[in-house]
């Protein structure tokens, strides 16, 4: 069976700031990482293929610094990583990157025995963008059943049964037969560190780097011209009301404080 | 769309750089250089000042559909146990807005087993329309049989805007929805307004964990799909009007579900709820200990507040889980914030940012908690908390 762990490279959120004096965005020497629930579908995959016979292939859109994560999920354990590279891929929303993400998957697929014979899994969704979109939009791509959310998996004989987590009343344990996307909560499992043998041998592997030319995609579909929505404007929210420091001793501040409390109408 | 940089004019200042959130352009030779990170927006052409960036937003070369086939705002229902989830009403408000403004009707579309003798109710929420797909199987929730009723329907009658909660449950339909029909889709918006001569819908939401807003639009595909972020929008005022009732049987076949649900384990909902909670009072790493939290507890307690804390608060064992508020914990919008001790890391912004009073009390003045606070105190926790539980013992037993 192969699985295909998709994963995105996004900049550390907890490092970006806002520059109160200029109002813009201080992006300066923010590192990028791996997104943090797209190290729990890959902790999954390999979850999965210790136990049964099973390849686990990343894959990732983006330009060519994004090689960096699947660097790292070549060195904690993954099979195969595939690069998505292409000028004419940049600009895409959601529904063109689920179309590329799928071609690669397909064109992957072409080869095997058995081309039903796959799961994909996802991170339930992307700490910079936060839509958590991509995951339904290539199960709908690649016509297989999705489940979204999940925080406890198994698989036997193409049997898949998960819980998923909708609304804190209810675990819903859920079953679907292979080939399936998952997409992972945090709660799932706790990602490895990568082992200095895996980062070694990390250095070694190759990440094949498809184009354009290479997926053969309808070109209406993909990059800017595949996306249906457009980013119109990119703002810094504003902030609501002035900011008062309280001055004074300890105790003034503190008196300060609730006489402004109490003028606002909060206490 | 094509972005240009006239070389002649390029000054290699460098604004373009430091305004673009997507590190979509680069400074290289002393020229900008458009990266394949650009999205587009747009950020760069305003920041630079000497004019040298073009962005040619000419039409894109796609199939034009007819956008004025499609007519009409729905908002899609949400339920659990037979109660339609909040959020249903909220965009009925905020879609009946949006429906006068067009000029067309406002429909509540509903999938579900038990709903006749509710309609009535649901027509007091100020739907022109409600549309009920009726199935004994649509008492619990199946992706497959959403998208599969609602393409059918949304083909048949082509509405021009759909709303839908930005739940799990939304979020797991309305994306593949949206794929099927090669519709944009924008999640979680906090903002949605009409671009009246294009009839666009202008549909804003957080990004870079609350740090930016981006506002998206779809000009060249209709239906326009949003999912939009519970408590943001008021429910409308109930009134009587006219509501016409559709009923429709849905023929589904057991052969069709792909997707099984074997079994349902039910939970206690955990009694804490920050989400409601009128003040919060919240302690960060800033509180020291285990041991010094207990004065955080109590000036919870003197305000009838909940308690709250950020991530590490948590990790450290200081507090429970359910208790963390930011971006892996609780989103909360209480009257009244008081964080304690807390540094304001973007992940714990994102989660309560939209607080109505933020009071920041820390010793560090360059905290970024103090960026978002209206009231700060800079000081020691253990100093300043104490002195703040006497003031509002004697404040508040004053009224």
């Amino acid at each position: 069976m192969k699985i295909f762990v998709c994963i995105k490279q996004v900049p550390g959120v907890s490092e970006v700031r806002i520059d109160p004096q200029t109002n813009s965005l201080v992006r300066e020497g923010i590192p990028s990482v791996t997104n943090p629930f797209d190290k729990n579908a890959i902790e999954l995959a390999l979850t999965i293929k210790e136990e049964q016979n099973a390849e686990v292939i990343a894959i990732s859109m983006g330009p060519p610094q994004a090689k960096e994560v699947l660097r790292e999920a070549l060195a904690m354990g993954v099979d195969r990583a595939f690069l998505l590279s292409d000028k004419a891929f940049a600009g895409a929303d959601t529904l063109a990157t689920s179309y590329t993400l799928a071609l690669a998957i397909k064109r992957i697929l072409k080869g095997s025995k058995d081309k039903t014979n796959y799961l994909v899994i996802v991170g339930a969704q992307a700490i910079d963008g936060d839509t958590g979109q991509v995951g339904p939009e290539l199960a709908e791509e690649l016509n297989i059943p999705q489940i979204t959310y999940v925080q406890k998996f198994e698989l036997k004989e193409k049997i898949i049964l998960v819980e998923r987590i909708f609304r804190e009343e209810e675990i819903v344990i859920i079953e679907t037969r292979v080939p399936a996307l998952i997409s992972v909560l945090k709660e799932i499992n706790t990602p490895r560190n990568p082992p200095m043998s895996g980062i070694v041998k990390a250095y070694k592997k190759e990440i094949k780097v498809l184009n354009a030319e290479e997926l053969k995609p309808d070109k209406r579909k993909i990059g800017r011209h595949g996306s249906m929505t457009e980013v119109w404007k990119i703002f810094v929210p504003e902030r609501k009301g002035e900011q008062i420091i309280l001055e004074g001793t300890n105790e003034e501040k503190v008196q300060e404080l609730c006489r402004n409390l109490k003028n606002d109408k909060i206490l | 769309m094509s972005i240009f940089i006239n070389d002649e004019l390029c000054t290699g200042c460098g604004s373009c750089t430091e305004t673009c959130p997507f590190v979509g352009i680069e400074i290289i030779d002393n020229k900008a250089v458009i990266t394949e990170n650009c999205n587009f927006c747009g950020a760069c052409l305003d920041a630079c000042p000497v004019d040298a960036i073009l962005i040619e937003k000419k039409e894109f070369e796609v199939e034009k559909i007819d956008l004025s086939e499609y007519r009409g705002v729905w908002v899609i229902a949400e339920h659990y146990k037979n109660i339609v989830h909040p959020v249903v009403f909220q965009l009925l408000g905020k879609g009946g807005d949006l429906a006068k403004e067009l000029e067309v009707n406002l429909t509540l579309v509903i999938l579900g087993a038990n709903f006749d003798e509710r309609l009535e109710e649901f027509s007091l929420h100020g739907p022109d329309e409600i549309i009920y797909i009726k199935s004994p199987i649509l008492k619990n929730y199946y992706s497959d049989l959403y998208v599969q009723a609602l393409i059918e329907l949304i083909n048949e009658n082509k509405p021009e805007i759909i709303l839908i909660g930005a739940t799990p449950t939304g979020r797991d339909f309305a994306p593949r929805i949206a794929k099927r029909l090669n519709a944009g889709l924008t999640a979680d918006c906090t903002g949605l307004e009409i671009d009246q001569t294009t009839r666009n819908l202008l549909q804003t939401r957080p990004t870079f964990g609350g740090t930016l807003m981006a506002t998206i639009r779809t000009p060249n595909s209709r239906p326009q799909m949003a999912t939009v972020r519970p408590g943001i929008f008021n429910s409308p005022e109930r009134s009587k009007g006219k509501t016409r009732i559709r009923k429709i049987d849905f023929n589904f076949k057991e052969k069709d579900l792909v997707t099984k649900i074997v079994r349902v384990i039910e939970r206690k909902k955990n009694s804490i709820n920050l989400e409601d909670a009128e003040i919060i009072v919240s302690g960060g790493r800033g509180v020291g200990s285990k041991e010094n939290f207990k004065i955080i507890e109590e000036l919870a307690e003197v305000l009838g507040a909940e308690l709250g804390g950020s991530r590490v608060t948590v990790e450290l064992g200081w507090l429970d889980q359910d208790r963390q508020i930011g971006q892996t914990g609780k989103t909360v919008s209480p009257k009244l914030y008081i964080a304690c001790g807390i540094s304001g890391a973007i992940q714990h912004l994102a989660g309560m940012q939209n607080s109505e009073i933020i009071v920041a009390i820390n010793k560090d003045r360059n905290a970024p908690i103090f960026n978002v606070a209206h009231y700060g105190i800079i000081g020691e926790i253990d100093e300043i908390v104490p002195l703040l539980i006497e003031a509002l013992k004697k404040e508040l037993n004053q009224d």
